[in-house]
């Protein structure tokens, strides 16, 4: 095997549902309007960037595993159906040689709180319905579940540089011979408890929600599409590595840029937040897209958007090369890079 | 970098356990909990961390946490500031580290994985509490949100013990704690890494602890895995950590090896979310896979350390897949599950279960789940019940968690 493809890719955002809408909103760069999240006990709202109702309701919905879910299910599924393509049939592939990888930073925060609130009022009626609900592996169980996918499935968590970690770990289950194909989804809920956590240390931040898959299968043997060329190690936020020298070790890892290649950052337009990411590739001059900045802090949903543009960019001949740069909340800056077959004399600029 | 082009499948690597530690209701380090699993002691009292007067079931196996902890990289305050998870995984951490001889060397990266279900789960509840209760008071608040999340637990342990990662945490339910391991071991074999760190942790919390209760799940008489009267788990805490380490590597340095980690298999039960199959089809899959990956027989394995929560629908579907996978030799097979002794430790659960196989297997004796009275005619094998002696030299370890997450770890004594 001489390498990863990216055979598809799917994406739940405030955009809308798919990644049309997602690529549309990011090149027009007019921000998603926010939306007001009633937080108990405060007159004013939190805000948030809501992902759309979905219009029609999406057929998978119906499936008994789906029914009560919660929305980071409905949105991880859907990316990653979307990413399967015609894949997403169980007839497809063997169902043992399908590789799921979930990456959540907040997970199923709404059923969490729902579920805890319940205790508190009365252990004694809390909802056995509610509880498996707020497992973190939960999304990724339904989605098996839906598929026939018995094959390895793991939930990781963390800050949103764990969505290009999740495709390394996708890149080596598939180079091993582990699986066949290999989903890679980030995805996260609104709540008003996380926008409520997170404006204790921003308070002009604004949380976003839905999903982003990739899914990943070995490099053909003919035919160059687009490709995972490269993920830097996560460089950790620690006593001795502050986020400016994580994410300056994050862009010194990565090669030289090529004529032609995109950057696909994380910053969300909070400059306290954007700061280190925005220091380290102060020096670039190519094409540069914030998804963050119209869509809101989506979290590990946020970083997933960031590879989605990334490989859309690339499909659509809008760059050569596409490099995405993840300084994430509270562990690590990590960087991937993404080629395609477009020389960059041939890109059509964003 | 985590991935480049130039990544190839490599020669499989062995992999050593050169340290393993260990906290649970029976104690913290090696030699307490060794001399509870072998005798079959049991670490069940009321619960004291919450209020559990509302509930069903008001027992479980706590942990005595000591309020100060020498010898880390770390101040008094930063201490104080961790949940209970933290700490216990700081614990088996410490044990581990010193067993192994490794030192610190931050110039090195050193991944870390571990597995948990809920992280610092009771400073997410105090922040909660607090959120409606006080809605307009912070103090406190953004510590609690930093420390709740298990990637900070990580990273607080990287620094307690001059680490640099990466960092990855595996929640996949109760399966967590094997899974971490799994991953870990893969990381060497595959030649990644020449070091890990793997384990798991997770503490007693509210909300956890009522969510079981709430799905009738806890025993309100004894947990009592594979007994035909059973009616359900008792839920623990703990963590333990085991530092994995390339065989040569480890030989080379003239380390001492506790033991070698030769198998891991993973499969999905999609069948419900709380719920196996009936026939135990993914643990089934799990446990070939690890045995296929181990190049062991079912024959060659002589002792399992079976998921056994003493729930009625795990044991039977455990049970018939365990004798599925032994075929004719399931009445030669030992069997036991330790949770008898410490309760279900969810995310913790696989890794202190595989430093349980570890110790039988250095000690050469079988664990026993000493409250089975009448064994589930569904078990084609023998559930161990009295503490004994036995030569073997594989043991295999069962997690399996919600979401139908199932793995499955072998491990070889090293003679």
């Amino acid at each position: 095997m001489s390498g990863v493809s990216v055979i598809g890719t799917g994406a739940v955002s405030p955009a809308g549902w798919g990644v049309a809408p997602l690529w549309d909103c990011v090149l027009a760069n007019q921000p998603v309007p926010a939306t007001p999240l009633p937080r108990p006990g405060w007159e004013s709202p939190l805000m948030i960037r809501r992902a759309p109702q979905w219009k029609p309701r999406p057929a998978f919905l119906s499936h008994p595993r789906l029914r009560r879910a919660s929305p980071i299910s409905s949105y991880a599924v859907a990316a990653a159906l979307e990413a399967l393509g015609p894949e997403a049939d169980p007839a497809s592939q063997p169902p043992e040689r399908l590789g799921i990888i979930l990456c959540v930073m907040s997970g199923c925060v709404n059923y969490s709180r729902r579920f805890y609130d319940e205790v508190l009022e009365d252990p004694a009626t809390a909802s056995p319905l509610v509880f498996p609900e707020t497992v973190f592996n939960a999304p990724a169980s339904h989605l098996a579940a839906l598929l026939g996918a018995t094959g390895i499935n793991y939930t990781l968590v963390g800050d949103p540089g764990v969505f290009p970690q999740g495709l390394a770990l996708g890149a080596d289950w598939l180079i091993e011979g582990r699986v066949e194909g290999c989903l890679v989804i980030g995805a996260e809920e609104g709540d008003w408890l996380t926008a409520d956590a997170f404006r204790l240390f921003h308070r002009q931040l604004i949380l976003g929600e839905g999903a982003g898959a990739l899914y990943l299968k070995p490099q053909p043997e003919h035919g160059t599409p687009t490709r995972l060329s490269a993920v830097t190690d996560p460089h950790l936020f620690t006593r001795d590595q502050n986020r400016r020298q994580a994410a300056n070790a994050m862009r010194a890892q990565l090669p030289a840029p090529k004529p032609g290649e995109l950057l696909v950052d994380g910053r969300v337009g909070v400059e306290r937040m954007d700061a280190a990411e925005r220091i380290a590739w102060k020096d670039w001059r190519g094409d540069c897209v914030h998804p963050k900045t119209v869509l809101g802090e989506g979290l590990m949903a946020g970083s997933a958007w960031q590879c989605v543009i990334a490989v859309e960019a690339l499909k659509r001949g809008r760059c050569s090369v596409a490099t995405v740069s993840v300084v994430g909340c509270n562990e690590q800056a990590i960087g991937a890079r993404f080629e395609g077959n477009i020389v960059a004399a041939d890109v059509s600029p964003l | 970098m985590l991935f480049s082009p130039s990544y190839r499948s490599t020669p499989k690597q062995r992999v050593a356990i050169t340290g393993a530690g260990i906290v649970t209701g029976l104690g913290a380090g090696w030699t307490p909990n060794a001399d509870g699993f072998r005798t079959g002691a049991r670490a069940f009292r009321p619960v004291t961390l919450f209020d559990v007067s509302g509930q069903r079931v008001r027992i479980a196996a706590e942990v005595d946490l000591p309020e100060t902890l020498p010898d880390l990289n770390m101040t008094v305050r930063e201490w104080r500031r961790m949940d209970r998870a933290a700490r216990l995984l700081l614990m088996a951490t410490r044990e581990a580290w010193a067993q192994s001889g490794w030192r610190r060397d931050p110039s090195q990266s050193l991944p870390i994985v571990l597995g948990t279900t809920s992280g610092g789960m009771s400073l997410g509840e105090a922040y909660y509490r607090q959120a409606i209760r006080q809605p307009h008071r912070h103090r406190g608040q953004p510590t609690r949100v930093l420390h709740y999340q298990a990637q900070q637990q990580a990273l607080t342990a990287a620094e307690a013990f001059g680490v640099r990662g990466p960092i990855t945490v595996i929640a996949n339910a109760c399966a967590s704690g094997a899974n971490a391991i799994g991953h870990g071991w893969e990381c060497i074999r595959n030649g990644h890494a020449t070091r890990v760190l793997a384990g798991g942790f997770d503490a007693l919390s509210q909300l956890v602890f009522a969510g079981f209760d709430s799905l009738q799940a806890l025993s309100p008489t004894q947990c009592r895995p594979f007994d035909a009267q059973r009616d359900g788990l008792a839920l623990g805490e703990g963590a333990a950590v085991v530092c994995l380490e390339a065989w040569e590597a480890a030989e080379r340095r003239g380390a001492r090896v506790l033991g070698e980690v030769i198998g891991y298999g993973a499969a999905t039960d999609g069948h419900h979310l709380t719920q196996p199959h009936p026939d135990g089809a993914a643990a089934f899959a799990s446990m070939t896979e690890a045995c296929h990956r181990a190049d062991v027989q079912a024959e060659q394995i002589g002792y399992v350390n079976a998921h056994g929560t003493g729930t009625p629908l795990n044991d039977s579907a455990e049970a018939s897949a365990i004798s599925r996978w032994a075929g004719p030799h399931a009445n030669a097979l030992a069997v036991s599950s330790t949770k008898a002794s410490i309760g279900h430790l969810l995310g913790a659960a696989g890794a202190v279960e595989a430093v349980v196989c570890l110790m039988a297997l250095e000690g050469q004796w079988l664990p026993p789940t000493a409250t089975l009275r009448t064994p589930d005619p569904a078990c084609g094998f023998e559930v161990v019940t009295k503490p004994r002696g036995a030569r073997f030299d594989h043991a295999l370890t069962n997690s399996f968690g919600f979401g139908g997450a199932n793995a499955t770890l072998i491990l070889r004594r090293n003679p």
